[in-house]
């Protein structure tokens, strides 16, 4: 059942950001990523990460990319020209990304052998008790950090949007 | 990768070989698309990939510093977010234009 889920959801990611490169207009992009932001959460849910899955269906899915849509409708962006491919690329360009995806698999397989499978319900460190623990205690000062950050970052975008720059 | 029948569960390894082949989809939009937001979306799918291997490796390890980084990322992706997105306002603003080949000023 397991390798059923990831099956399906590792599927549901790579079609999605497949379809991200390749979709030219980026509404169509913006909801690929969106199915890829979906898949991840489930995969997290299945590592045993469930704040990080919800985390992810509400900070990415939710917020950053409402924010994505909205420039995009703001913008009113259309399809982007068409690309100019060489036929070299165009008839071999498939062939090597597979091969390389295949090695990428290899190099890891081989790096990391024959380890214990992921088995849903084994791992309990990644409730909010655990993370909101170890986020107060271990990891105070990058997370104090973190919120100057954030505010640095809301002044930039108030003053990059409002000012006419040459 | 062994073929044949599916196991009843797969190893790490298969979720890290998945965050790979995401982040080079990634790499592959970031320099392929030529339109700047989607250019910024890919660096949200390969930061999505990393945090996918983050959690990979805390549920090796064990460990909950894994989802603690991968928080992290996502903050400050979200604030990348907010400056790009507002950086690409202004230039648009500025240039009636989203093709990043025609945003050129600092070539030369």
């Amino acid at each position: 059942m397991d390798a059923l889920l990831f099956m399906i959801f590792a599927a549901i990611a790579v079609i999605c950001g497949i379809n991200l490169v390749v979709q030219t207009h980026p509404i169509s992009s913006a909801l690929s990523l969106v199915g890829v932001m979906g898949a991840l959460a489930a995969l997290y849910l299945l590592l045993g990460g469930e704040f990080i899955a919800a985390a992810q269906l509400v900070v990415y899915a939710g917020a950053i990319m409402v924010l994505f849509v909205f420039v995009i409708m703001l913008l009113n962006a259309g399809t982007e020209k068409k690309m100019t491919v060489r036929p070299l690329g165009k008839y071999l360009g498939a062939p090597f990304l597979l091969l390389f995806f295949g090695m990428i698999a290899y190099v890891i397989q081989k790096i990391l052998p024959s380890s214990s499978p992921v088995v849903f319900g084994a791992f309990h460190g990644g409730t909010a008790l655990e993370i909101g623990r170890s986020l107060f205690t271990v990891y105070l000062l990058p997370f104090e950090v973190t919120s100057v950050l954030i505010l640095i970052a809301i002044l930039g975008a108030i003053v990059l949007a409002r000012k006419e720059v040459d | 990768m062994p073929l044949g029948p599916l196991p009843a569960a797969v190893p790490p390894s298969w979720y890290l070989t998945l965050s790979a082949i995401l982040f080079a989809l990634g790499v592959l939009g970031f320099l392929l698309r030529r339109n700047i937001i989607t250019v910024f979306m890919s660096i949200e799918l390969m930061l999505n990939a990393v945090n996918l291997s983050f959690v990979t490796f805390s549920y090796v390890l064990k460990r909950a510093d894994g989802h603690i980084f991968s928080f992290f990322v996502m903050v400050v992706a979200a604030a990348e977010a907010a400056v790009g997105l507002a950086i690409i306002l202004t230039v648009f603003k500025n240039r009636q234009t989203l093709e990043i080949d025609e945003v050129s000023s600092l070539k030369n």
